[in-house]
C-alpha cells in the first residue's frame, strides 16, 4: 500500500517537474484545453438533460406523462435520442448547396458552445479573463443566427428558405433592442468584463441590476427567447406554417445539431441573463448576517450553486413560455422589437445615463 | 434586371395545419398571399355512390366518417331523410336522446377544433386541455353505442338502444396504480346519464380554463382579430353556414330557424359575432360549448323523468328484439328481412338539414322505391366554407393562412366526401 | 493581456471540432452500417409530397428591406454606445451630453423612418 503511495508520489512530483520545465505557451494550451472539457463535458450533459427536462415539465404543465420508459423516470431518455439521431441516414438534398449544408449546422452549435468561454461560473472561475466579454457573446450570438440563415438557403427547399427569411427577419428586429439592453449593463457596471459586472452587483437581491435596469431587463430576456428561436419567437421553426423551418431537410446528427445548438443557446442566455442582471453567482441574501451561525449560512456565501439555481429559473421561463403562448407572426415580432422594445431602451438609456451623471443613490452613487 | 416574380409553392397534404389532406397551391409574393388554389379530392371516398348500391341502413356508418369529428351529427342528418321520405316519427325519447348526442357531438367538434385551432397558432397546451375532455365523450359514445367514433347509433325510427346503466370502468394496469384506477372510475360508477350530469357540472370550468389560455391573450388576439374577415353580405353570398356565419354577424341556426327533432323544447341562446374575423368565429364557438352543456343538461333532467321506447315498434324498419326474434317466427322473418334487404322507401325525394357543429350538414335523398336509395346527395358544410379560402387569406401572411384554415374548421372527410 | 484571448480561439477551435464530429458521426455511422438509401425521391426537396413548382433559389421580394437597412444604421449606433457606456463615469456630463446629441440626431431620423412608413411593411 504505502509502495504504491510512494510510486504515485513519484509520478506525481515527476509530472509537475516535467509541466515546470514547459514553455508557457504549452501550459497555456494545455491549461485551456482542460478547462474547455471541463466547461463542455458538463454543458453536453446539461443539454441533453435540458431536452428531457423540457419534455417533462410541459407534460406536466400539460396533463400528460412526458416520456417516462427509458430507465427510471424517462432518465435514460436522451441517450436513447441520441443513439437514434446517430444511426439514422443523413440526407443532403439534391440541388442543396453541400459545403454550406453541412457547415451550417456545425456553425450554429460551434457558437452556441464557444461563447461559455468567458461566462463566470463563480468567482474569478471562467476559462478567459478577457475584458471584452460582453462584446465576444454578442458577436457569436449574433453569428450564430447566420447558421440558420445558411442552412435555409443551403438546402434548396422553399419552405427552408422561408424559414431563413424569417430567421433573418427576425435577427434585425430584436438585436438593436438587446445591444441598447447591454448598453444599459455596461453604463451601470463601467466594464465589459462579465466577472466585473457581477463584482458591480455585489450586496444583496436589491443591488443587482435588474432593479434599476428592469425595463432592460425584461427586455433582454424577450430579445433572448427570440434569439433561440423558442416559442412564441419560433417563426423560422414555425412547425405549423412552415413545417420545421429552416432545418426541414436535416436529419441525423445534421439536425441533432440544430436542435443541441437551440438548448445550448437557451442555457447560454439564460446564463447571461443571470450574469447580466440578477448578479450571476451572487448570494441574493448576502449581507444577512444573522444566518452566518445557523445551518443556513451557505446561503449567504456566493457560490456556483447561486450561480446554477438562477440559470434554471430562467430556463424554467423558457419552457413555461412554451406552454404558455400562441406563435406571433414574424412582422408582428419586428413591430414588437422596432415600436415597442427600442423606442423604451433608449428613455431608458437616457435616463440611466442622467441618474449616473447626477450620482443617484442607491444604485449609481 | 429581372423583375421579381411570384412564385408558386404547394402547401401541403404532408403538412402539420393542413387539417388532413388539403392542397393548397399557393402564389406568394414574399410572404403575402396573393392567391391560393385548394386542391381538393384526396380523400374523395364515393360516399354518395356507394350509399347507392347498398340498403338504406348500412350506410349509416358511412355518414360517420364523412366529418369524422361529429360523427353523430352525420348520421342525424341523414336518418332525419330517411324518417321523411318513410313518413315516420321516432319516439320522443329518442328524439332526446339524439338531441342529447347531438350537442355531446357539438363539443367534440369544438373541442378538437379549438385544440387544432390553438395549435395551429402555436398554442400547444390548449390542444392537450381539450384532449382531455374530449376523451370523456368518447368515453360516452363508446358506452352508448360500443364503439367510440363512428357509433352508428342513430337509426331510422329512433336510437340503436337506450341508454345503459352502468359505464364501462377502468381496469388494472401495470401502469396505472389502484388509487389512479379509483380516481378514474370515481364518475363512472352509476348510469351513462349519471356521468353525462358530472361531465357537464365539470365542463364549463373546463371551457373557463381554455378561455384564461386565449381569449385575452394579447398573441392571441393580435393573431386572430382582423384575420380572415368576412363581411355579413359576402358571407351569405357564398353560402357559408353555422359558425362561419354567425361570427359574421347573422343569426342564423337551423335549430331555431327551422327545428327538427326536440329543440323547440330546449332553452338556448345563437351567439352571434360583430366583426367576422378570426377572434369572432372563435368566441362564437367557445359560446356554443357553452350553450350546447345547458341543452345537454335539458336533455338529462328530461330523460331521467321519462323512461319509455327509444325505437319504434314498427318491424318494417327496425330490428325487433332479440328474445322475440328466439320464440317468434313472425320477428325472426322480420329480422332476417331487416338485416338482409332492409326496407323499401316509398318514391321521392327529401332534403333534411340539421345544425351541424360546423354549419348546415343535408342529406339530400332521391327514393325510386327500393330498398337503395336512387341518388345521395351531400351538403357538406365545409365545402362552401373552403371554396371562400381564397378570397379569405388573399393579402394575408403564410401565418395567417394557417389561422384561417383552423379557424374554418375543415375537415376533409366531409369535402371531398 | 492577450494571452486571456487565447484560450478563447481554443474554445472556438474546439466547438467547430465538435460540431465537425457531430455532423461527420451521422455520415461515418450511416455509411458504416450501411444504412444509405437514398433514392431521388428521398433527396428531393420538401414540399409537402409534391414535386416543387419552381426553383427555390429565386427573386424574393424581402419587404422588411428597409428595416434591414436601419438595422445597420442602429446595430452601427451600438458599436458607439459600448466603449461610451463602460467610460460614462469618467468621462462625466460632458460625454453625457455629447451621446445625447448624438442619440437625438439618431432618435431623429426614427421618428421621421417611423412617420415616413418604413416600419410599416406587411
Amino acid at each position: 500500500m504505502s509502495e504504491l503511495l510512494t510510486k504515485l508520489h513519484a509520478f506525481w512530483s515527476a509530472l509537475t517537474t516535467y509541466w515546470i520545465s514547459l514553455p508557457f505557451a504549452w501550459q497555456l494550451t494545455l491549461k485551456s484545453l482542460a478547462g474547455i472539457v471541463a466547461i463542455m463535458l458538463p454543458l453536453i450533459l446539461t443539454v441533453a438533460y435540458l431536452t428531457l427536462a423540457e419534455r417533462r415539465i410541459i407534460g406536466f404543465m400539460q396533463v400528460r406523462m412526458g416520456p417516462n420508459r427509458v430507465g427510471p423516470w424517462g432518465l435514460l431518455q436522451p441517450f436513447a435520442d441520441v443513439l437514434k439521431l446517430v444511426f439514422k441516414e443523413v440526407i443532403l438534398p439534391t440541388n442543396a448547396n453541400r459545403f454550406l449544408f453541412i457547415t451550417a449546422p456545425v456553425i450554429s452549435i460551434s457558437t452556441a458552445f464557444a461563447a461559455w468561454a468567458v461566462i463566470p461560473f463563480s468567482n474569478g472561475v471562467m476559462l478567459s479573463n478577457a475584458n471584452a466579454g460582453l462584446l465576444y457573446i454578442l458577436a457569436l450570438t449574433s453569428f450564430g443566427v447566420y447558421g440558420i440563415i445558411l442552412s435555409g438557403w443551403a438546402s434548396n427547399s422553399k419552405y427552408a428558405f422561408l424559414g431563413a427569411m424569417r430567421s433573418a427577419a427576425q435577427m434585425v428586429s430584436y438585436e438593436i433592442a438587446m445591444g441598447f439592453a447591454l448598453v444599459g449593463v455596461l453604463m451601470a457596471s463601467q466594464s465589459l468584463n462579465l466577472n466585473d459586472i457581477v463584482l458591480a452587483q455585489n450586496g444583496g437581491f436589491s443591488h443587482w441590476f435588474w432593479l434599476p435596469l428592469l425595463p432592460l431587463f425584461v427586455i433582454y430576456f424577450i430579445s433572448g427567447v427570440a434569439e433561440t428561436n423558442r416559442a412564441p419567437f419560433d417563426v423560422a421553426e414555425g412547425e405549423s406554417e412552415i413545417v420545421a423551418g429552416f432545418h426541414v431537410e436535416y436529419s441525423g446528427t445534421a439536425f441533432a445539431a440544430f436542435f443541441l445548438a437551440e438548448y445550448a443557446n437557451m442555457i447560454l442566455i439564460s446564463a447571461l441573463a443571470a450574469t447580466l442582471f440578477w448578479g450571476g453567482w451572487l448570494s441574493p441574501v448576502q449581507g444577512w448576517h444573522f444566518l452566518e451561525d445557523t445551518p443556513l449560512a451557505f446561503l449567504v456565501h456566493t457560490s456556483f450553486i447561486w450561480f446554477a439555481v438562477k440559470t434554471c429559473v430562467f430556463l424554467y421561463a423558457f419552457l413555461w413560455f412554451r406552454a404558455t403562448f400562441p406563435r406571433y407572426r414574424y412582422d408582428q415580432i419586428m413591430r414588437l422589437g422596432w415600436k415597442v422594445f427600442i423606442p423604451i431602451t433608449i428613455l431608458w438609456l437616457v435616463l440611466e445615463g442622467v441618474a449616473i451623471v447626477l450620482k443617484i443613490p442607491p444604485w449609481f452613487a | 434586371m429581372p423583375e421579381i416574380q411570384n412564385f408558386t409553392m404547394n402547401f401541403g397534404p404532408q403538412h402539420p395545419a393542413a387539417h388532413g389532406v388539403l392542397r393548397l397551391v399557393l402564389e406568394m409574393d414574399g410572404e403575402v398571399i396573393t392567391k391560393a388554389d385548394p386542391h381538393i379530392g384526396l380523400l374523395h371516398r364515393a360516399t354518395e355512390k356507394l350509399a347507392e348500391s347498398k340498403p338504406y341502413n348500412q350506410s349509416i356508418g358511412y355518414m360517420d366518417r364523412l366529418d369524422y369529428v361529429s360523427m353523430m351529427c352525420n348520421e342525424h342528418a341523414y336518418v332525419m331523410a330517411i324518417e321523411k321520405l318513410l313518413g315516420i316519427e321516432p319516439p320522443i325519447r329518442a328524439q332526446y336522446i339524439r338531441v342529447m348526442f347531438d350537442e355531446l357531438t357539438r363539443i367534440t367538434n369544438h373541442l378538437l377544433w379549438l385544440g387544432a385551432h390553438g395549435l395551429d397558432i402555436g398554442a400547444m397546451t390548449v390542444f392537450l386541455y381539450c384532449f382531455r375532455e374530449r376523451e370523456d365523450i368518447m368515453d360516452m359514445y363508446e358506452a352508448v353505442s360500443g364503439a367510440r367514433m363512428h357509433a352508428t347509433y342513430y337509426r331510422p325510427g329512433g336510437v340503436y338502444r337506450d341508454l345503459p346503466e352502468c359505464m364501462p370502468q377502468y381496469q388494472k394496469s401495470r401502469f396505472r396504480s389502484k388509487g389512479d384506477i379509483r380516481r378514474m372510475n370515481q364518475a363512472r360508477q352509476g348510469s351513462l346519464l349519471d356521468f353525462i350530469e358530472d361531465f357537464t357540472r365539470r365542463f364549463p370550468q373546463c371551457v373557463d380554463e381554455y378561455e384564461v389560455l386565449l381569449t385575452d391573450n394579447r398573441i392571441w388576439k393580435q393573431r386572430t382579430v382582423g384575420i380572415g374577415v368576412v363581411t355579413p353580405e359576402r358571407a351569405l353570398q357564398l353560402g357559408f353556414s353555422g359558425p362561419m356565419l354567425r361570427g359574421s354577424g347573422i343569426e342564423w341556426d337551423l335549430r331555431k330557424k327551422q327545428p327538427y327533432a326536440v329543440y323547440e323544447q330546449m332553452d338556448f341562446d345563437i351567439p352571434v359575432g360583430m366583426n367576422g374575423d378570426c377572434y369572432d368565429r372563435y368566441l362564437v364557438r367557445i359560446e356554443e360549448m357553452r350553450q350546447s352543456n345547458h341543452i345537454v343538461r335539458q336533455c338529462i333532467n328530461w330523460l331521467r323523468k321519462n323512461p319509455g321506447p327509444v325505437s319504434l315498434e314498427d318491424h318494417k324498419v327496425t330490428p325487433p328484439r332479440r328474445e322475440q326474434m328466439k320464440s317468434d317466427m313472425e320477428s325472426l322473418i322480420h329480422h332476417f328481412k331487416y338485416m338482409t334487404e332492409g326496407y323499401g322507401v316509398p318514391a321521392g325525394e327529401v332534403y333534411a338539414a340539421i345544425e351541424h357543429p360546423k354549419g348546415e350538414f343535408g342529406i339530400y335523398m332521391i327514393s325510386d322505391g327500393a330498398n337503395k336509395p336512387f341518388r345521395v346527395k351531400i351538403r357538406a358544410a365545409g365545402f362552401a366554407h373552403l371554396a371562400a379560402l381564397d378570397e379569405m387569406v388573399r393579402g394575408h401572411m403564410l401565418a395567417d393562412l394557417v389561422a384561417i384554415i383552423g379557424t374554418q374548421d375543415i375537415v376533409f372527410g366531409e369535402v371531398d366526401r | 493581456m492577450l494571452q486571456n484571448y487565447v484560450p478563447i480561439l481554443l474554445f472556438l477551435i474546439c466547438g467547430f471540432l465538435f460540431g465537425g464530429v457531430l455532423v461527420g458521426a451521422g455520415f461515418v455511422a450511416s455509411a458504416l452500417l450501411g444504412n444509405r438509401r437514398a433514392d431521388s425521391e428521398k433527396q428531393s426537396p420538401y414540399e409537402c409530397g409534391f414535386e416543387p413548382f419552381t426553383d427555390s433559389r429565386m427573386k424574393f421580394d424581402v419587404r422588411y428591406y428597409l428595416v434591414a437597412i436601419l438595422f445597420i444604421i442602429f446595430d452601427l449606433e451600438i458599436a458607439f454606445l459600448f466603449p461610451w457606456a463602460v467610460s460614462l463615469h469618467r468621462i462625466g456630463l460632458f460625454g453625457f451630453l455629447a451621446m445625447l446629441l448624438f442619440l437625438a440626431i439618431l432618435v431623429v431620423g426614427f421618428i421621421y423612418e417611423w412617420k415616413k412608413g418604413a416600419l410599416e411593411w406587411e
